[in-house]
């Protein structure tokens, strides 16, 4: 039953809800932006380690049960609820499934005890142009006898500003665009040659170009077989997709919950504004969005953790819903605020700033729409 | 536990498989031609002889509707045991023996609101197909506001006497019985409602056919002069026909949403992807050609697998014991939306070929198509508007108040 969380899914669940509820409101990510810290948290990470929210799909030992993708979705759902900035993504997630998938023995038995402690954070460094496009990279590493030379730049990496290991999709072979010749290094910020530039973006999480310059690293930092990147790049790809998509569902329904809320509270005319029809019909039709997204994220979290075959087309039918129900989610809820949605002061312009974040990194609804229309052959 | 009830799970589909490799006639096997779906009644029709051979076989049982007690001669299932029939009938690609209205709407209120004598007499043969029920719910001037219904039922004492119109009736025209919404209080609105049922054939009922824009007659307008109902056929109690009213209009909902209209498409059926593919073209790649219209049927097949899979997760978080309220109305006013969206794009895709409406020239299933369009219209009106669906989900689900 991939739609019912089991007894332990659930626990983790409330446990992640609470969490943010109690630790990370909206308020936290004001407070973060206005000293500055472009989602730069070290006091949540620590947090979030002692919660072990690090390690939920990394087994304690080979072969062991863990919670999941599923497990993890729902702390990202949480997560999505506040618009908490942490690398939960980028390092619970990502790195951690580009490892296990991809890594060497010997990678693996240094990263994933650092990854599950939360000791060490990730990004993955992947675009290069404004839209995602994981075959478009120019980004070269060179054989240059005791491994590899890198040069190029990469582009909104996010949680880049601060992430201790990079994750760096480059090119052995081949032109930009090809699927086969692109390669995966583990290369560590304080490498030679690496800059960071650190980008101060709308929804406050922050983000960074990355660029690298003759950056040397050794053969032992290739995830995988070179050339043949796409095999794990895609894959953590489409995860991404879908524990993003997990996030968009959380945000969306805090901002829906907020909008309910203010409906309900709000009068004009003598009369609950939740009382005319024309906002009643709108939000019961977001509500439908709602429900129906959640299906679609609750598919395709359980369809990783069962090893189906349609993950790409859930991870892609699950990302476009959320995109298109971020937006719709975010616009409705300033707009049945009014003015005040248009204030700094209340919540619902960090939901509308995000939404856009969230959107666009690993395909916006756009793009997913395109593959899958594809997967299913038209 | 669980293994003992596995293991008994597993001897009943054994048993089951074998019952229905010796009992399901071949062509009850094959794809169901739109003229061979039985409805059942007093004048039944079978085209094909082995549909009545099934429906007979799968009425004897209760399977017809295996979850119904057997006391009423249901097939008395428990869950599991209904999931494995379930399977098993999908394995061999059985049809469904029969199409009623009494097994998925009334049947299902009468066990929760009929008293013994009266779900003795009208459920075992709801399950064999002997009888063919309508409902007599809309009336001309009650449409989404039902409950504004005028059909007046007067006590005479040792009978009822019905006088009204009903309007949107389903195959009255071909229905043996009709369970009806009759006023027995004109002093108060839903309080002064109550549920009767009666024989199609009584003196006074008259049913006439309503031709709709598709063609087709599936409606009718119905009228009851000085209809004389024997007291026991009223169900519940006097005035106490709203509450049974709206829980059937749930099932009503869900019987409905369940099917997706159909909007969902299947394997077999073809979907505005591949009439675009065949009127517009492909690239290389093997896409439409006509860029904004393969976005648009995207849309819509996100949409539909959207829907299919909320289903599916409410079916699951239902039986887990995770009520979700109002689901119907949820489904209902999705499953309106995706098979009108469909139609829309079918029509689309086909070019002129799918402006063709009888005789020669046109492809059959085109033609079709064009009828489904039409009468896909009615998807957002029938059983609850669209709007009506929003009211309930807005009051209902997410508490929203009245206006004042």
């Amino acid at each position: 039953m991939s739609f019912v969380l089991t007894e332990d899914q659930d626990m983790l669940r409330e446990t992640a809800m609470a969490f943010v509820q109690g630790e990370l409101p909206v308020s936290h990510l004001r407070a973060l932006r206005d000293k500055g810290a472009n989602g730069d948290d070290a006091a949540t990470r620590k947090k979030l380690a002692e919660l072990g929210f690090f390690g939920v799909i990394i087994p304690d030992e080979p072969g062991a049960e863990t919670f999941g993708l599923v497990g993890l979705g729902q702390i990202l759902e949480a997560q999505g609820r506040t618009l908490a900035a942490t690398p939960l993504l980028q390092t619970a997630l990502i790195a951690a499934s580009a490892v296990q998938l991809g890594g060497t023995p010997a990678q693996k038995a240094e990263w994933l005890p650092k990854i599950a402690a939360g000791e060490a954070t990730f990004a993955l460094a992947l675009d290069e142009s404004a839209h995602f496009s994981p075959y478009t990279i120019a980004t070269e590493a060179e054989r240059d006898g005791q491994g590899f030379t890198l040069n190029g730049l990469k582009k909104y990496v996010p949680d880049g500003h601060y992430a201790d290991v990079f994750i760096v999709a480059a090119r052995t072979f081949g032109e930009a665009g090809d699927r086969h010749g692109i390669s995966l290094f583990l290369v560590p910020k304080g490498a030679k040659g690496v800059t960071v530039t650190a980008l101060k973006t709308v929804d406050s999480h922050g983000a960074a170009h990355i660029s690298f310059e003759d950056v040397h690293v050794a053969d032992a930092a290739l995830i995988g077989p070179a050339d043949q990147g796409a095999d794990i790049l895609d894959p953590v790809l489409d995860r991404a997709a879908i524990g993003m998509s997990a996030e968009m569902l959380g945000s969306a329904q805090a901002a829906f919950d907020m909008t309910l809320d203010y409906l309900n509270n709000r009068k004009q005319f003598g009369q609950l504004i939740g009382s005319f029809q024309s906002l009643q019909h709108r939000a019961a039709k977001m509500f439908v969005e709602l429900e129906m997204t959640r299906s679609c994220v609750a598919a395709a979290l359980g369809a990783v953790d069962a090893g189906k075959a349609d993950v790409a087309e859930l991870a892609s039918l699950a990302k476009a819903k959320a995109g298109e129900l971020v937006h719709l989610v975010s616009n409705e809820c300033v707009q049945m605020h009014g003015g005040i949605g248009m204030t700094d002061a209340a919540e619902p312009g960090f939901y509308m700033k995000r939404a856009r974040v969230q959107e666009a990194l690993y395909g916006s609804a756009s793009w997913h729409r395109d593959r899958y229309a594809r997967l299913n052959g038209f | 536990m669980a293994y003992d009830n596995a293991e008994q799970l597993e001897e009943f589909r054994v048993e089951t498989r074998k019952w229905l490799e010796e009992n399901c006639p071949p062509s009850m096997r094959t794809p169901m031609p739109d003229d061979e779906v039985v409805w059942g009644g007093r004048n039944a029709t079978f085209k094909n002889p082995e549909s009545k051979l099934w429906l007979d076989r799968m009425g004897e049982k209760g399977w017809t509707s295996p979850e119904w007690p057997k006391e009423y001669g249901g097939g008395g299932l428990n869950r599991d045991e209904a999931r494995v029939l379930e399977q098993e009938l999908r394995r061999i690609k059985a049809r469904p023996p029969l199409f009623s209205f009494g097994l998925w709407m009334f049947g299902p209120a009468l066990l929760e609101f009929g008293n013994h004598e009266q779900k003795a007499r009208f459920i075992p043969d709801i399950l064999k197909g002997k009888t063919r029920w309508c409902q007599g719910y809309s009336e001309p001037g009650a449409g989404s506001d039902l409950a504004g219904l005028q059909t007046r039922c007067e006590d005479k004492g040792d009978h009822y006497l019905i006088n009204g119109q009903k309007v949107w009736t389903s195959y009255a025209d071909k229905a043996d019985w009709i369970f009806c919404l009759v006023r027995t209080d004109t002093s108060t609105k839903h309080e002064g409602i109550s549920f009767i049922l009666f024989d199609m054939k009584s003196p006074g009922v008259e049913a006439r056919p309503i031709q709709l824009i598709s063609g087709e007659s599936p409606f009718c307008e119905t009228f009851f002069t000085d209809v004389k109902v024997p007291k026991d056929q009223l169900v519940g109690r006097v005035n106490g026909g709203w509450d049974i009213a709206k829980r059937l209009l749930q099932f009503e909902r869900s019987s409905i949403s369940a099917g997706g209209f159909g909007g969902t498409g299947g394997s077999g059926i073809l979907g505005p992807e591949d009439y675009a593919k065949q009127h517009i073209g492909t690239d290389e790649a093997g896409r439409i050609l006509d860029g904004d219209l393969r976005g648009r049927i995207t849309d819509h097949r996100m949409y539909a697998k959207a829907f299919s899979l909320t289903v599916q997760r409410q079916t699951e978080q239902a039986k887990a014991g995770q009520a979700v309220g109002h689901t119907a109305s949820i489904l209902k006013y999705g499953a309106a939306k995706m098979n009108q969206d469909r139609h829309e794009l079918l029509i689309e895709a086909l070019g002129t070929e799918g402006l063709g409406w009888e005789g020669e020239g046109f492809d059959k299933n085109a033609k079709k198509v064009t009828r489904q369009w039409l009468r896909s219209k009615g998807n957002s009106i029938e059983g609850g508007t669209s709007e009506i669906n929003l009211n309930v989900i807005a009051k209902r689900v997410l508490g929203l108040k009245e206006h004042q």
